[in-house]
């Protein structure tokens, strides 16, 4: 079982990301937070909320996408955790400022749920199916 | 055009992922290297490889002569320009202490080389249809 953790303001297409992910193949738990600092308390709730992967929207109030990858790198408890950029903006500036962050990627979200299934499904063959995730013991 | 330079010393390895990524879905250069030094020689355009491209994704292997993976991963994330490239890491090692050192030193992300040839072949395409089909990959390492 793979813990997902979707930190997105859009409740909208959090619903619309749940129901893909509900889709996929792979038996995963996702838990969803409005924006960064919700995601902050998440965080540093316990150890059993650790989240294996982090599906991460750029613009939120509060407390951003950007400002949320570099605190979540910069903590020594939290920085192996794969962190996957998941937006509208398709701006080079924000793909930069992502990797140099340590994004583990950036894909712009699709307007359609169709096309968004089909991005849910390759995440899902690449990212739970496929790719080793860090475990701590 | 993807530039795609992978880091491993297996000749097997390489040839497979060549002949994977030359089937494979989406138009991409490929680039190999043997060992860490001939690597860090690629991406800084020395020597033999003064026409060399930057690259946009680099599949690296651990367990290699002279500089391993881990010590090319330190290297890339130090660099000024190659800070932000993807770095997939692609190696036989199943160690979970070898998975979470390389998460902690940013790597984009893990997967084990399956001994099976018809597996290698898949995770190879899967890989590509990830990185090169729906990710955006950063602009400013590119040459």
């Amino acid at each position: 079982m793979i813990h997902v953790l979707l930190i997105e303001d859009d409740e909208g297409d959090a619903f619309l990301l749940k129901e893909a992910m509900d889709k996929t193949q792979f038996k995963n738990t996702l838990h969803h937070c409005c924006d960064g600092i919700e995601a902050q308390d998440f965080l540093q709730d316990d150890e059993s909320s650790r989240p294996d992967f982090i599906l991460l929207d750029l613009n939120m109030p509060r407390m951003d996408g950007h400002e949320t990858l570099k605190w979540i790198k910069a903590n020594d408890d939290l920085k192996d955790i794969p962190v996957g950029i998941l937006t509208t903006s398709s701006a080079e500036e924000d793909i930069r400022q992502a990797y140099k962050n340590y994004a583990s990627y950036y894909i712009t979200k699709p307007t359609t749920f169709e096309d968004l299934q089909a991005v849910i499904n390759v995440i899902d063959e690449f990212w739970l199916r496929t790719v080793k995730l860090p475990r701590r013991s | 055009m993807i530039e795609i330079l992978m880091v491993d010393d297996d000749e097997g390895d390489t040839f497979m992922t060549q002949e994977a990524l030359e089937e494979a879905e989406f138009v991409n250069n490929f680039h190999v290297v043997r060992d860490g030094l001939e690597a860090l020689d690629f991406m800084e355009k020395k020597g033999d490889f003064s026409d060399a491209p930057s690259p946009d994704l680099i599949l690296l292997d651990i367990n290699m002569p002279r500089m391993n993976g881990h010590e090319v991963l330190a290297w890339v994330r130090g660099h000024s320009v190659y800070k932000s490239t993807p770095v997939i890491m692609l190696t036989t090692s199943s160690s979970e202490q070898d998975i979470l050192k390389c998460y902690e030193n940013y790597a984009n992300c893990y997967v084990t080389k399956p001994a099976d040839l018809n597996e290698f072949n898949n995770v190879v395409k899967i890989i590509d249809k990830f990185w090169t089909g729906i990710v955006k990959l950063p602009r400013n390492s590119r040459s």
